[in-house]
């Protein structure tokens, strides 16, 4: 199957579930083209509710829906559904306890040309922060997929975002999701990668640049940061000394805060953390954003040859 | 609790007046919390949990059950009252508001206390989720139970508020009811010198809402209201109910500093002898 975008697998997954779970309601702000919900939508249209621009209303409308004993997986931009919308997130779903998913689709630079209004880089940090909500970044199709299912599945809080771009495939089809696990994609003892989202393919080249220099890197695509797999963190510090970590979100908070807080208490190790660092994005394409930030895979060769030199320092 | 035979407009009053009584010694007892605003939507409440809504306390999750959203959470010892008088818990609990282990904390939590629909405090949501629930009810489920939600009327500054009040109407929500309790006071000073909200009534009508007024300490006229609003079919009711803050307190009412202040020991001494003298009064009405 050829590479869609995680919003896409969202939209599709979600189609599949409704048709074995009546329990599944889905909404939208006005953006079902764009989130992909519409294919839910199309399928489903008594259990599909457009709340038009008015996403505070929508988030807490899901809290009253998920009462009456439903999964309702909210769908709309990240930077909508977790900035707009925090305090109805933080103080109706999470604090009430409620079966709500909220999905943020168009998260990251990745989003492109829209510029910063709509790259959300700080969804995983806002979410991360409030007690009790799970939060995932699933990188490719068949992550996508599984991630959905699981959410479903699980009873509670789930914050889930997808990337506008399309993803290749990095992840087994046969590959299991579970809360709170990582996933080595690629074994090492050198240098550890750990990245999440549309950053793991990038990941994964850095670490086939690094063996022809003899490098041997362990990739881990940590999709589930919070709970976050701390055994597999601390088990990479051990083996391999030395780790950097790959997100398309801002470094304050996100994947690379997640691990340095894990590594600081647990296991010290020399990190390096790259993302989006104390600034804003803008409009351009995804390559030529990650280029200026940073964040390509020639620039987490670099980072990965230069943190082994600090190992032992 | 509607019941075969319904409680007559004195008996009601009267445990509007034992619910004023419960909400002032409780808030002396944990020294802090809202008075002036759970006092004025007492006879509202009153009104929905002893005259309209069903609902069984001994099967909180009952799903037929009506479903009642305090969207106002500050007035959550008016709630408290209430929930304890219509039997889901002890009344000596009420004691324990805002105490460090209790079910009744500073604002509704629904997962500490049965009866409790959503955990509110953050304005402008629980009629979000009202909708949320009216929604369900009407377009998923198909079940006949109605929803009321209990706004303030500093709370209609949220911009929420209106996200809500469109989604109702154009969701033809007409299981759903809301009542403001218009008592004129937030925090800061009277609404009008805040953020003035009028006029309310001709808003919430331009939003595609069925607009009910009514004096919001007459019991009669309220359930009057209830039973209207229920009558009215392809838009969702709101009941302007025109209240006092601090209702039933003479020293209380009106007076802006008792929005988030508690009553002293002394003042508790004083205000149920007002109210004891008013209950007196309604049993000897004829």
């Amino acid at each position: 199957m050829e590479a869609i975008a995680t919003r896409e697998a969202c939209g599709l997954t979600l189609a599949k579930l409704g048709r074995v779970n009546k329990n599944i309601i889905v909404l939208d702000a006005d953006l079902s083209e764009s989130t992909k919900s519409i294919i839910f939508a199309r399928e489903f249209p008594e259990r599909f509710f457009n709340y038009g621009v008015a996403e505070q209303n929508m988030t807490a409308s899901a809290v009253g829906i998920a009462s009456c004993g439903k999964v309702v997986f909210i769908n709309t931009f990240a930077i909508f559904a977790t900035g707009r919308t925090w305090d109805q997130i933080r103080n109706g779903v999470t604090a009430g306890g409620f079966n709500v998913k909220i999905v943020g689709s168009h998260g990251g630079l990745s989003v492109g040309p829209d510029g910063l209004s709509h790259q959300c880089i700080e969804d995983v940090s806002l979410m991360r922060a409030i007690p009790e909500m799970v939060v995932i970044v699933p990188s490719d199709r068949i992550e996508t997929e599984k991630v959905i299912e699981k959410a479903a599945e699980y009873y509670g809080p789930v914050y889930i975002r997808t990337s506008r771009a399309k993803s290749p495939n990095v992840n087994n089809e046969d590959y299991k999701f579970e809360i709170g696990k990582g996933n080595i994609l690629q074994d090492g003892s050198d240098v550890t990668i750990i990245a999440c989202g549309v950053m793991v393919e990038p990941a994964l080249n850095a670490a086939k640049a690094l063996i022809e220099k003899k490098i041997h890197a362990r990739v881990i695509n940590m999709a589930c940061i919070k709970p976050i797999d701390k055994d597999m963190i601390i088990r990479a510090a051990k083996e391999t000394g030395a780790i950097v970590t790959v997100e398309d979100h801002t470094v304050i908070g996100g994947l690379g805060s997640a691990v340095a807080e894990v590594l600081g208490e647990e296991y010290p190790v020399p990190l390096k953390r790259i993302g989006v660092l104390d600034r804003f994005g803008e409009s351009g394409e995804p390559n030529e954003l990650f280029k200026k930030n940073g964040m390509t895979a020639e620039n987490i060769a670099e980072e990965a040859k230069k943190i082994i030199l600090r190992k032992n320092r | 609790m509607k019941t075969e035979t319904s409680l007559t407009e004195k008996q009601l009053k009267k445990i509007a007046c034992g619910i004023r009584k419960n909400i002032i010694k409780m808030l002396t007892e944990s020294k802090s919390g809202h008075s002036g605003g759970s006092l004025s939507a007492v006879d509202i409440l009153t009104s929905l949990y002893f005259y309209k809504m069903n609902y069984k306390p001994a099967e909180p999750n009952w799903p037929e059950r009506d479903r009642f959203v305090l969207s106002k959470g500050h007035a959550a010892p008016a709630l408290y009252a209430v929930l304890a008088e219509a039997g889901y818990f002890p009344t000596e609990e009420l004691k324990t508001l805002r105490k460090f282990g209790t079910r009744l904390q500073g604002h509704p939590d629904r997962r500490k206390l049965p009866g409790i629909e959503a955990s509110t405090g953050s304005l402008g949501q629980g009629i979000s989720i009202a909708c949320g629930i009216a929604l369900c009810g009407k377009h998923i489920d198909k079940k006949n139970y109605r929803v009321y939600a209990l706004l303030g009327d500093g709370e209609n500054q949220e911009g929420e508020v209106w996200e809500a009040a469109m989604s109702a109407a154009h969701y033809k929500l007409d299981n759903l009811c809301a009542v403001l309790d218009y008592n004129g006071l937030q925090i800061d000073g009277f609404v009008k010198d805040v953020m003035n909200i009028d006029p309310i009534t001709d808003k919430w009508r331009a939003f595609g809402w069925n607009v009910i007024e009514a004096d919001g300490h007459n019991i009669k006229e309220l359930i009057k209201a209830l039973d209207d609003a229920e009558q009215i079919k392809g838009k969702p009711s709101i009941i302007i109910a025109k209240t006092i803050k601090g209702k039933g307190i003479s020293f209380m009412e009106g007076k802006v500093k008792y929005h988030g202040l508690a009553p002293t020991y002394e003042e508790c001494e004083k205000g149920l002898c007002e109210l004891e003298e008013y209950e007196k009064k309604i049993s000897e009405e004829a």
